[in-house]
């Protein structure tokens, strides 16, 4: 049943730009969040965290803070033994260290107290005796340093992960190329920023009920973290994502304090709170991976690839996180914008001695694409072609599957490309403006949810419940967590649309695990798909039961019947009528209670071989983006004035919110590409540089640029109404666009993110003296590579699986 | 959030009152206006009174008017906002202006005022951090330990002079009112600062600021020049102030020049300025300014960007501070 078949595939809901249905509360102030969450008889939660990186516990002494006047509890690892992690594979954390402490952050007790000041006061009066382990604070040196190991499950000493897969013969395709263009470049790690830090409360009841309030983008991953680590049946849990104040994928993972003071009002018999401090946030971090990257390329004269050889190293930080699925992303969509017909990926992570990274906004594909972006720009300079035209001559084709068995659907990628040329003039502007000027073009895509979910299970991946009151209203239940990009608003507009109502009149009740069925959460851009379709599937049976009363009222065939503006109507006849709400009362009366569950489950990917977990998705949103710079040559700071950028969404559901999420993308890119460094002193106990607001630098409103925005609609066969995902793809084409615009301005290659100034005025004085203009990176890591997963490709009559076949995986977003 | 530790508070109404707060309450006592400054740092732990003097309902310490003679007097608890609206400082000595319109970011520049600008703490990375973290490298010398990370064979503390207020009124040869129990005392801006992450004012702890009082401008022209990662928010990692008076002509009569924020005190450069009397501002001449003025920067690694590019960015600033001197 195809959504809103009776409107002539006409919308009044999707596609029209209209407000937020939270907005009001959003903008005064008036939305809850968990740290305004306040219960009677609360207590307050500190955690005390570990100030050294690497280091075994020997002793904890508890006493003196124990014994402070408005202390209730006091726990330490001991109490929370059962390891966690969001992968089933990394089930490597705990909530306090029992014995082993791996980064500088890294919880080793916590403490219940009256109030804030006891309970930091209280912390301070714990002891705890060290054993200093050598900290290992680089790829490099975790792959010289398998001891100490910093955990016992690694592929090799200190090396995390270790992939190598190989799809069709890569050497051969390199051999057949008239050039190979080879590259090495270094993506740096920076993070999340939301502006609400991440806040806790949990209350035990008498009745032996746990309830969770927690600024979390997954509660329902949170659930299941509890009930492993806390040893309570899952029915006795109940988690409720508060709204979040900004998430980009830092509030994925079910986090130490969510445990912690879970565990401290069990003990206590009180509610507990903790909101973190701004310098844990950073601790938290799960962040964009550091990635060194090497790409071979192999082209021929007119550009088109004839392989590709991608390896990338990653610092993972000191635990799993979400880290697997991240150095598979590192690999995965370099082949689903450009014909790539074969193609090589070794992916390494190292554990090292930081706060762990994971996935944010992009999960692992801005450093590949930054780096394939810029090592086409050169390509297209050495073949002395213009790189947008080398682009559109080579584009994947739509409803096909590339060399690594991705599915694609829709591609509004070239589409995309010529609404950027001609918005910015480029052709009348590339390579033609003065010194210090210049303009750069980058494309990107990205999935629309991840098609296998993260832990292995045959449910769908979002479910949706639909209830129909007597007066008319609905209420739309659904797990997924409205972090900002409007999810909420999403469901309202969705089920509107089916029955014909203003999405204001829709009740939203979401991220809840007693109330809402699961939806896996706000990650890997899968919401307004998965949770969309979902509803779509439930609204469509609502009004099936619905349209059933009214029509024999109305003595007309169900078919004749249409949903607008809160009324039913004969299409043929439209002065039969009736309300809705009287609708649903004729409805209630025949049949019962009104009302309908909908479902999503993604299809079936291709790929067969292990490691094909990670890039399938439902659908793939296409960007491009051209950058304008400015480049002062004595100074080697840039400024960016101005982007245009264009976005493949499939169908707008709101395009103000896809407007926003794009413009947000490019903000939060721009801040990537110029300035933001998750940076650790080497020399000084690996000591975050800078875990502050002021001084970790993100850009303001003045580095803003204006933005020129072009939404494109091919509508995709997978999406709810054709729609696609617009809150991360749109941040991946900036950076190399900024990348390839300053090589434009002034002539260097930048090949290292982030391009400060210091970077760029290093490459021009380069320049100056004859040197290679170019900042970067010189050598990779030495790492044990495993012997390759070969998998024909589909040309070469593959059928997905490897040619020594292997055991599936669970994959994840 | 960082949590204010428990704090008393007095409000005098006289400067006399504020005296005599300061000598009940001790070493134990700050005084306090805006507490931009001071307040985040209390947060942090790095500052720890037990008691804070908040100086804002003295209504002498908020003077701002020319006196008959044209110097401009600045009291110390004008907000930076009222500094950048003052039609006086417009006209009469926009660089002031101009350097306080870059200071921080507009909301802070509601709170914050000159007094506090102008005896801003000294800056490191090692040092304005939370308690937790300087816990994990074991303090510094600054609070609470015994080693300067910056240069850690060095004796003394390499903080960073961090005002954009200092060296603008360095360079207009701005002096500064102090009233303590040994009665009132004025110091010329360039010599207040020394060069000491730790002791970097020649201030005794119980001297309150009164006020700052600025020579006219007279046919002289100044600039400041910042520079600093963002548009807003973000402290100097260099400043530079110039100030230039000619003969009529284009001739140099006289010159300051004083950098700010590659030091624990802000560098005033007389043999740069020196350079530039008796010549026109042509490039050569200002090249050569800007190399001799770059030369005693120091900055080390305690503030946001590298060391050797903020060296090098020196003699950019200062060439682009005097050039924009020029008459044309």
């Amino acid at each position: 049943m195809g959504p809103n078949s009776d409107s002539g595939g006409r919308y009044r809901v999707v596609g029209t730009p209209r407000a937020k249905v939270d907005a009001a509360a959003k903008c005064t102030g008036d939305t809850i969040f968990a740290d305004d969450v306040v219960l009677p008889r609360m207590l307050s939660c500190r955690m005390l965290r570990s100030p050294h990186p690497h280091a075994r516990i020997v002793k904890i002494d508890t006493s003196r803070a124990e014994a402070l006047d408005g202390v209730h509890a006091v726990i330490t690892g001991t109490d929370l033994p059962i390891p966690f992690g969001i992968l089933p594979v990394s089930q490597d954390e705990h909530a306090l260290a029992p014995d082993h402490v791996r980064f500088i952050g890294d919880g080793v007790a916590a403490v219940a107290a009256a109030d804030e000041d006891v309970a930091t006061n209280a912390i301070d009066l714990i002891q705890v005796e060290y054993e200093i382990l050598q900290a290992i604070g680089s790829v490099a040196q975790a792959a010289e340093t398998p001891d100490p190991a910093i955990h016992d499950y690694a592929d090799d000493g200190n090396i995390h992960k270790l992939i190598h897969l190989e799809f069709g013969d890569v050497d051969r395709g390199l051999e057949r190329a008239d050039l190979i263009q080879d590259d090495l470049l270094f993506y740096d790690g920076n993070t999340h920023l939301p502006i609400e830090q991440h806040a806790a409360v949990a209350r035990y009841d008498r009745n032996g009920r746990l309830t969770l309030w927690s600024s979390t983008q997954t509660p329902h991953y949170v659930h299941r973290a509890l009930a492993k680590v806390l040893e309570l049946p899952p029915s006795r849990i109940r988690v409720i994502a508060t709204p979040n104040g900004g998430g980009f994928g830092g509030k994925s993972d079910p986090f130490p304090h969510e445990i912690v003071v879970s565990k401290l009002a069990i003990l206590t018999g009180r509610p507990v709170k903790i909101c973190l401090t701004r310098e844990e946030v950073f601790y938290c971090h799960r962040g964009r991976h550091p990635v060194l990257m090497r790409v071979r390329t192999g082209v021929t004269q007119d550009g088109a690839i004839t392989a590709m050889d991608f390896e990338s190293y990653l610092d993972g930080g000191a635990y799993g996180s979400y880290g697997v699925a991240s150095t598979y992303y590192t690999g995965a969509l370099q082949t689903v914008t450009y014909q790539v017909p074969v193609y090589r990926f070794r992916g390494a992570r190292a554990f090292t001695n930081k706060p762990p990274c994971g996935p944010k906004r992009g999960h692992g594909t801005p450093q590949p694409r930054f780096a394939v972006e810029v090592t086409l720009d050169k390509i297209a300079e050495r073949l002395e072609l213009d790189p947008a035209e080398l682009r559109l001559r080579h584009l994947q084709p739509p409803n096909s599957v590339t060399a690594n068995y991705l599915k694609i659907g829709t591609i509004g990628l070239g589409e995309s490309i010529e609404k950027v040329v001609a918005g910015s003039d480029w052709k009348a502007r590339f390579r033609k403006l003065p010194y210090g000027t210049g303009l750069g073009l980058a494309c990107s895509s990205y999935i629309t949810g991840a098609g296998l979910p993260i832990y292995w299970n045959a449910m769908p991946h979002s479910g949706v419940q639909l209830k129909c009151d007597r007066g008319g209203g609905v209420t739309v239940f659904c797990g997924s967590t409205d972090i900002g990009q409007g999810s909420d608003s999403v469901l309202a507009y969705i089920v509107a649309e089916v029955l014909g109502l203003d999405p204001l009149e829709i009740a939203v009740v979401t991220a809840d695990t007693d109330l809402t069925p699961v939806d896996l959460g706000s990650y890997s851009s899968r919401v307004t798909l998965m949770t969309g379709q979902a509803a779509v599937q439930a609204a469509e049976r609502v009004k099936q039961l619905i349209a059933r009363a009214a029509a024999a009222k109305l003595e007309v065939p169900t078919e004749r019947l249409t949903f607008v503006q809160g009324r039913v109507f004969d299409v043929e006849q439209p002065e039969r009528s009736m309300s809705f709400a009287e609708a649903v009362v004729l409805a209630e009366s025949a049949e019962g209670t009104i009302g309908a569950v909908g479902s999503y489950m993604p299809p079936r990917s291709t790929g067969r071989y292990r490691g094909s977990g990670v890039g399938p998705s439902p659908a793939y949103s296409y960007s491009a983006c051209v950058a304008e710079v400015e480049v002062d040559p004595d100074t080697g700071m840039v400024q960016v004035p101005k982007i245009w950028i264009a976005h493949d969404v499939g169908q707008s559901i709101n395009p103000a919110l896809v407007v926003g999420q794009i413009e947000g993308g490019v903000y939060m890119g721009l801040g990537e590409a110029l300035m933001e460094e998750m940076a650790y002193r080497e020399n000084r106990n690996l000591v975050h540089k800078w875990p502050s607001m002021l001084e970790y630098k993100s850009p303001t409103t003045h580095e803003m640029c204006d933005v020129t925005t072009y939404i494109i609609e091919d509508p995709d066969p997978n999406g709810p109404f054709g729609a696609k995902e617009a809150g991360q793809g749109p941040l991946l084409p900036v950076i190399p666009a900024v990348a390839n615009a300053i090589y434009d301005a002034v002539g260097v290659r930048i090949d290292e993110v982030p391009m400060s100034a210091p970077k760029v005025l290093k490459a021009i004085q380069a320049k100056a003296k004859g040197k290679e203009p170019r900042y970067g990176p010189s050598a990779t890591p030495v790492v044990r590579w495993p012997p390759p997963t070969s998998v024909p490709t589909p040309a070469e009559g593959g059928d997905g699986r490897a040619t020594k076949p292997e055991k599936m995986p669970a994959g994840g977003g | 959030m960082l949590r204010l530790p428990p704090v008393t508070a007095s409000f005098p109404r006289t400067v006399e009152e504020a005296l005599a707060q300061k000598v009940e309450h001790g070493l134990g006592a700050a005084f306090v206006a805006g507490g931009t400054d001071l307040y985040p740092n209390m947060k942090r732990r790095v500052q720890t009174p037990a008691h804070v003097i908040d100086i804002r309902r003295i209504p002498e310490l908020h003077r701002l008017e020319p006196l008959p003679d044209g110097t401009l007097v600045i009291g110390a608890c004008v907000t930076l906002t009222e500094l950048i609206r003052s039609e006086s400082v417009r006209q009469g000595w926009p660089v002031i202006a101009e350097a306080a319109s870059v200071i921080s970011t507009p909301l802070l520049q509601n709170m914050g005022t000159v007094g506090g600008n102008l005896l801003l703490d000294t800056r490191c990375n090692y040092y304005d951090q939370g308690y937790e973290w300087r816990k994990a490298i074991n303090f510094c010398m600054k609070k609470d330990g015994d080693i300067c990370w910056v240069a850690p064979s060095s004796p003394r503390c390499w903080a960073v002079q961090s005002s954009d207020l200092v060296p603008v009124m360095i360079a207009l040869d701005a002096s500064i009112q102090f009233e303590g129990p040994g009665g009132a005392r004025t110091v010329r801006a360039r010599e207040l600062y020394l060069n000491d992450g730790i002791d970097y004012l020649a201030k005794q702890p119980d001297e309150l600021l009164i006020s700052v009082e600025v020579p006219r401008l007279g046919g002289a022209r100044a600039d400041y020049q910042k520079l600093r990662r963002r548009g807003s928010f973000d402290f100097p990692v260099l400043g530079v102030a110039v100030w230039v008076r000619t003969n009529g002509g284009d001739m140099v009569s006289d010159a300051r020049i004083v950098i700010g924020a590659v030091g624990s005190a802000p560098v005033v450069s007389d043999e740069a300025a020196a350079c530039l009397v008796g010549q026109e501002l042509s490039d050569e001449t200002i090249a050569e300014a800007a190399r001799i003025a770059a030369r005693p920067a120091k900055p080390l690694d305690n503030t946001d960007f590298t060391i050797g590019w903020r060296k090098d960015m020196v003699p950019v600033y200062v060439r682009r501070a005097l050039e924009s001197l020029r008459q044309d």
